[in-house]
């Protein structure tokens, strides 16, 4: 088993164009830095110079957005499923 | 690119600006940073002045050029051009000399400000090769993309949280539009819409779109302008739920001042929101320049999104114009909407209540000083969401049909306020 991790599409080129990438369980940091090594390039996509989640950028674990559980260190186990999401406008 | 591109010459990330094509893209593929459409504004400056405009016809396509749609508009020509009302028994109440209301209750056809959006999306979308069109919404914009899809003859996909006003799920679906209700709040709604948008090809309206959608609020700014005789207000009070309207009433007043057409004058922006859903206002009253999402619960739902997609820049807008930001409670939202329909005989939605209330309490604190001149915006119609104050705003006395039943009520009445 794994954590899934479902790429927003302004990420794909980078992913090769797969929309749902697999990662080891850990943290939200953890999973970050592990598609870093395989997709070089997309923590920089995702994370500002000082290491932060980018302002634009929202980060879902199984629906729930990362600021209202504990941000990268958000546990990330087995069978979970993550989104990264661009903020979107109002309605 | 494509040929024809109007006054516009790119998108542009507002965070590294980065420049892209005029597609139906949202994002910068690098910051995750939100597009903005770049305008050639020398020729703009050109075609557009004072007369042309007053030549035109009183719609908010009179501004035409300041609008990304290339070619001319295919979708709700009818649209804008709303009355600015000259609020004095308001502004009596209220405790400041001079008070307008630019009363978008009544804008055509859907009766919110979201038309103003829409008709600028899908005239684009339509440009763009689209036949399908979409949206995230918390109700207002559901009810314009519905309507105006349907006049337009596109298939229109809308997503709602579940638990939305009656009013405003009937007011979708009555133009054959899909409504997808959605069993979570806004946020939630977006995150889903988010994700579906990246897989269909539509046009969602405040996804892939909202570089075009989004300017189309300019519109009011240019309008209240025009309609205060070329004159920017001191003041002007604007409800926060993603925070686009605010910044973009910003930047109609900053358009109409570089291209001249109103003389260059300080003025402050303030945001309003339902202190059940106030990421904006806490961040803007504690001084912080980012926000923390909250999980909405508020009457004022057409205002209630706790991640705020504009929320940064929104804060930024009222920080540089020296403007403020409040919330009120659901009872003083109430009592807003009351005390305009008292006052000035406009029956406005529960976020117009909390335009009102936010106002009121600006004017009270000193915030926005007596003597300043103050537009209120008011951005939907109150038919929307009678559930909200259903109960709050007096009852109907029955009587027979019969003149002795009558006088002995008025009767009754007269001699309770004589105690009083």
């Amino acid at each position: 088993m794994a954590a899934k991790i479902r790429i927003p599409t302004p990420l794909r080129k980078l992913t090769n164009n797969e929309e749902v990438v697999e990662v080891n369980p850990g943290t939200v940091g953890a999973a970050i830095a592990e598609l870093q090594t395989r997709y070089p390039g997309i923590k920089e996509r995702l994370l500002d110079d000082s290491g932060a989640v980018r302002r634009f950028v929202n980060v879902y674990v199984n629906e729930e957005d990362i600021r209202f559980l504990q941000d990268q260190q958000t546990p990330v186990n087995d069978g979970d499923e993550v989104s990264i999401i661009p903020a979107i406008a109002g309605g | 690119m494509e040929k024809n591109a109007g006054f516009m010459k790119a998108l542009k990330c507002r965070e590294c600006g980065r420049e892209y094509p005029l597609a139906a893209t949202h994002v910068c593929e690098f910051d995750f940073g939100p597009l903005e459409v770049l305008y050639d504004y020398d020729r703009i400056r050109a075609s557009l002045t004072r007369s042309t405009i007053q030549s035109r016809r009183q719609t908010m396509w009179r501004y035409a050029e300041l609008l990304p749609v290339a070619g001319e508009p295919t979708v709700g020509f009818e649209v804008g051009f709303t009355p600015l009302i000259r609020a004095d028994r308001l502004a009596r109440r209220l405790g400041v000399r001079e008070l307008w209301v630019k009363n978008d209750t009544v804008n055509y056809p859907t009766l919110s400000f979201k038309d103003r959006v829409v008709s600028v999306a899908l005239s684009r979308a339509r440009e763009l090769g689209f036949t399908t069109v979409a949206c995230a919404s918390t109700g207002n914009l559901a009810n314009s993309v519905a309507a105006n899809a349907a006049a337009a003859g596109l298939k229109a996909y809308v997503f709602i949280p579940a638990d939305l006003e009656q009013g405003k799920v009937v007011n979708s679906l009555v133009y054959g539009a899909e409504v997808i209700g959605i069993k979570g709040h806004y946020d939630e709604v977006n995150r889903l819409c988010a994700e579906i948008a990246g897989k269909y090809g539509w046009a969602f309206v405040n996804v892939n779109m909202r570089p075009y959608y989004a300017e189309g609020s300019k519109s009011m700014g240019f309008e209240i302008i025009e309609q205060l005789a070329w004159r920017v207000p001191q003041h002007t009070v604007v409800p926060m739920a993603s925070g686009s309207l605010l910044t973009k009433i910003h930047k109609s007043y900053q358009e109409f001042t570089k291209l001249g057409l109103a003389p260059e004058t300080k003025y402050r922006l303030h945001g309003a929101q339902a202190t059940g859903c106030a990421p904006i206002s806490t961040a803007q009253k504690a001084g912080l320049d980012f926000f923390r999402p909250v999980k909405p619960n508020t009457i004022a739902k057409s205002l209630a999104i706790g991640t705020p997609a504009d929320g940064f820049y929104a804060l930024r807008v009222m920080k540089e114009t020296g403007g403020a930001a409040d919330d009120v409670t659901d009872d003083e939202v109430r009592d807003g909407i009351r005390l305009l329909a008292e006052c000035e005989g406009i029956f406005a939605e529960t976020a117009g209540g909390v335009t009102v209330g936010v106002a009121k309490k600006l004017i009270a604190s000193g915030r926005i000083p007596a003597n300043d001149s103050v537009v209120l915006c008011v951005t939907g119609n109150g038919l929307k969401t009678i559930d909200a104050v259903a109960g709050h705003v007096g009852r109907t006395r029955e009587i027979k049909p019969s003149l002795r039943e009558f006088e002995a009520l008025l009767d009754a009445e007269t001699r309770s306020t004589a105690n009083v």
